[in-house]
């Protein structure tokens, strides 16, 4: 669904990404760790489309498609889907006139019919609830006035209402306690499926003890030095980031 | 024109002629524009608003008519009268039977009673030029303890070559009286027209003024108003101003609160593209205590366009109490784009609360790219972004039927929707 082969994107001049490999399939979870600085969140932006970044090499394919040469919001359509790290207050804008418009561009853009009024409030309501959302939370102008919990939340129930092919969740369980942490994991997980894949971005193993990845990789320095099961993100976690610098080894 | 000699006012008005009616107050018009030179952009007010592209050519009188029906305002029940460049349409207006109102012509107005209303409210060359040569307007009266039983619509149209509509209206708003007036304005096939519009009114004790104006005019006309409303103890004035046309638009607002317990509210959005400038100015003056006054005006500037915004606030020695509100917030969707902000309070009293604020910036590129990434295609997610900044102001019209006709001239002209 997804490679990234030898990826290297830079921001005002200096190198993040260098030389990133990655290949994602449907039906997989992939866990992107590693120290502050890394390049984490460059590499979400940089598959997003956000235009402060340079791409200075690489090609990243995504179900046959170039990626990286599509705007963000054909690659939005295309089924990609960021949550973001930050979710943007936008206030006048309600959430759900906004969902409404995203989700029938992108039906538009698959030559489908706009979603009839009463579907998408059917819709709103059970994909609301995957993720605890209060109805009137849905209601309201866009993250404003949302606890950090709450926009989270806010970034799951979107995910779950425009399905994509390809979710990346950025720091996701940043900033959440652990309740919020069991809830937005519940939400990912009730929309995992063997057609559709999720990246999850995180600096702690916490969020992987309730979404369970496939693979676990090591991100230090703008390249993916180590990749393992499960268990890696464990060992990361005790061993603590210092342990696969001393021990780099590319994959 | 020999009453005027010698300046530049008096060979713009040259080839105008005297309208009848009211020649007292024309006679005194004349005398006061004696003299009286146009504005430069040295004068404090009309610093950013250069008139010269108004002021170097001339215009001529002409009465003309044409289909208003693409103008009236849909499942409107409203008294409609029409004026094209200024003169009064009889066989296009309609008046529904069976109100208090009263619909007169404006020269039936009493010359003691307005001068003694208006007394305090300074002229300038426009709104005396208007009051000389004013063509047509009504002077309208809801009775005490009325309610108009239709909203009263002023329909305005510019058409043909260098025309000049002085249009002059007055509403009497008695004791206890409710109205809603609208006053739109309109061009086709305007070429230089000038619009120079003077609406004044009294909005007696306990009287309720509702006014909401549209400037919809083509890119091709220049539109000069001066808007005075006195307010009488506990009444209540709203005007909300909407200003998408025109190539040189200049709204002058001047409220004058002449009591305790009054309520007033300004609101207003200007939407300029191309070369347009567009200037409000608004002035309100409180002279006794307890009063609210509240401002809300947003602008969102494309292209090369200039918005000006100046509005004033004055609170008197003796108007304890006053809390005072104003908010000027812009965008600029260009580089070249322009706004001039100016809010300003003066107060004297020392028992108030006021506040003012005025921002201009861009549209949040991070809130762009976030809606991006949601599937919206760059244009569309920045006409939700403005379509929200401005909304604001928009929810501020009450009447839903004008409001489905704004949204709906916001979609046609902008592709913008509510």
């Amino acid at each position: 669904m997804l490679t990234i082969k030898n990826l290297h994107a830079s921001i005002d001049g200096q190198a993040i990404l260098k030389g990133l490999n990655l290949e994602v399939k449907p039906g997989e979870v992939h866990a992107i760790m590693g120290p502050n600085g890394a390049g984490k969140s460059t590499l979400a932006s940089v598959l997003a489309g956000k235009e402060e970044y340079e791409i200075t090499g690489g090609e990243v394919d995504f179900d046959g498609k170039d990626l990286l040469e599509l705007e963000t919001e054909e690659r939005a359509k295309e089924g990609l889907f960021l949550a973001f790290q930050y979710p943007v207050e936008i206030p006048g804008v309600s959430n759900i006139n906004f969902l409404r418009t995203a989700l029938n561009e992108i039906r538009e853009y698959r030559g489908e019919e706009p979603i009839a009024a009463k579907d998408f409030m059917a819709m709103v309501r059970e994909k609301s609830k995957l993720v605890e959302l209060d109805a009137k939370l849905a209601s309201r102008s866009v993250n404003e006035g949302f606890s950090g919990g709450e926009k989270k939340r806010n970034e799951i129930f979107q995910m779950a209402m425009l399905e994509p092919k390809l979710a990346i969740l950025d720091e996701t369980d940043s900033g959440l306690d652990i309740d919020a942490l069991r809830i937005v994991a519940g939400g990912v997980n009730k929309l995992r499926n063997q057609n559709n894949a999720i990246i999850v971005i995180t600096h702690y193993q916490r969020l992987l003890d309730y979404i369970i990845p496939d693979f676990v990789h090591v991100l230090a320095d703008g390249k993916i030095v180590k990749t393992g099961p499960k268990e890696l993100a464990l060992e990361l976690e005790e061993k603590g980031y210092d342990w696969i610098n001393d021990n780099a080894q590319t994959v | 024109m020999e009453a005027v000699a010698n300046s530049k006012v008096s060979a713009f008005v040259e080839n105008w002629s005297l309208p009848a009616g009211n020649e007292t107050l024309r006679a005194e018009a004349l005398q006061a524009l004696k003299g009286m030179d146009f504005p430069t952009t040295r004068v404090e007010d009309w610093k950013y608003t250069r008139i010269t592209r108004i002021t170097n050519k001339t215009f001529h009188q002409s009465a003309m008519t044409l289909d208003v029906k693409p103008y009236i305002i849909p499942n409107l029940e409203a008294h409609v009268l029409v004026f094209v460049n200024g003169y009064f349409q009889k066989n296009l207006s309609t008046i529904l039977e069976g109100d208090v109102i009263t619909i007169a012509d404006v020269n039936d107005l009493d010359n003691s009673y307005y001068t003694n209303v208006l007394e305090d409210v300074d002229e300038n060359v426009f709104s005396l030029m208007n009051k000389a040569f004013a063509t047509a307007g009504v002077y309208l009266t809801i009775p005490k303890n009325q309610k108009a039983a239709y909203p009263i619509h002023l329909l305005h149209v510019s058409t043909g070559e260098r025309t000049v509509a002085n249009v002059r209206h007055f509403i009497q708003a008695e004791t206890g009286s409710k109205a809603e007036v609208f006053a739109t304005f309109h061009s086709e096939g305007a070429n230089d027209a000038l619009v120079n519009v003077v609406f004044e009114g009294h909005i007696q004790e306990n009287a309720k003024l509702t006014i909401n104006k549209l400037q919809s005019e083509e890119q091709s006309t220049f539109h000069i108003a001066n808007e005075i409303f006195v307010q009488d103890p506990s009444s209540n004035f709203e005007i909300n101003t909407i200003t998408i046309g025109g190539l040189l638009v200049r709204n002058g607002l001047n409220i004058l609160v002449e009591g305790e317990n009054c309520y007033t509210e300004l609101n207003g959005v200007y939407l300029g593209k191309g070369k347009q400038l567009l200037d409000n100015h608004t002035f309100v003056d409180h002279l006794f205590g307890n009063c609210t006054s509240s401002e809300t005006y947003k602008g969102v500037m494309d292209d090369q366009s200039i918005g000006v915004f100046n509005g004033k606030v004055v609170v008197r020695q003796d108007a304890q109490k006053i809390q005072a509100y104003q908010s000027n917030g812009n965008v600029l969707l260009s580089e070249q784009a322009t706004v001039n902000s100016k809010p300003e309070l003066e107060i004297y009293a020392d028992d108030v609360r006021c506040s003012h604020g005025s921002t201009t910036g861009q549209l949040d590129e991070q809130a762009v790219f976030y809606l991006r990434a949601r599937g919206l295609s760059e244009k569309k997610a920045k006409e939700l972004l403005v379509s929200a900044f401005i909304g604001e102001v928009l929810e501020k019209v009450d009447n839903a039927t004008y409001r489905a006709y704004v949204d709906e001239l916001f979609w046609q002209k902008f592709g913008w929707q509510f």
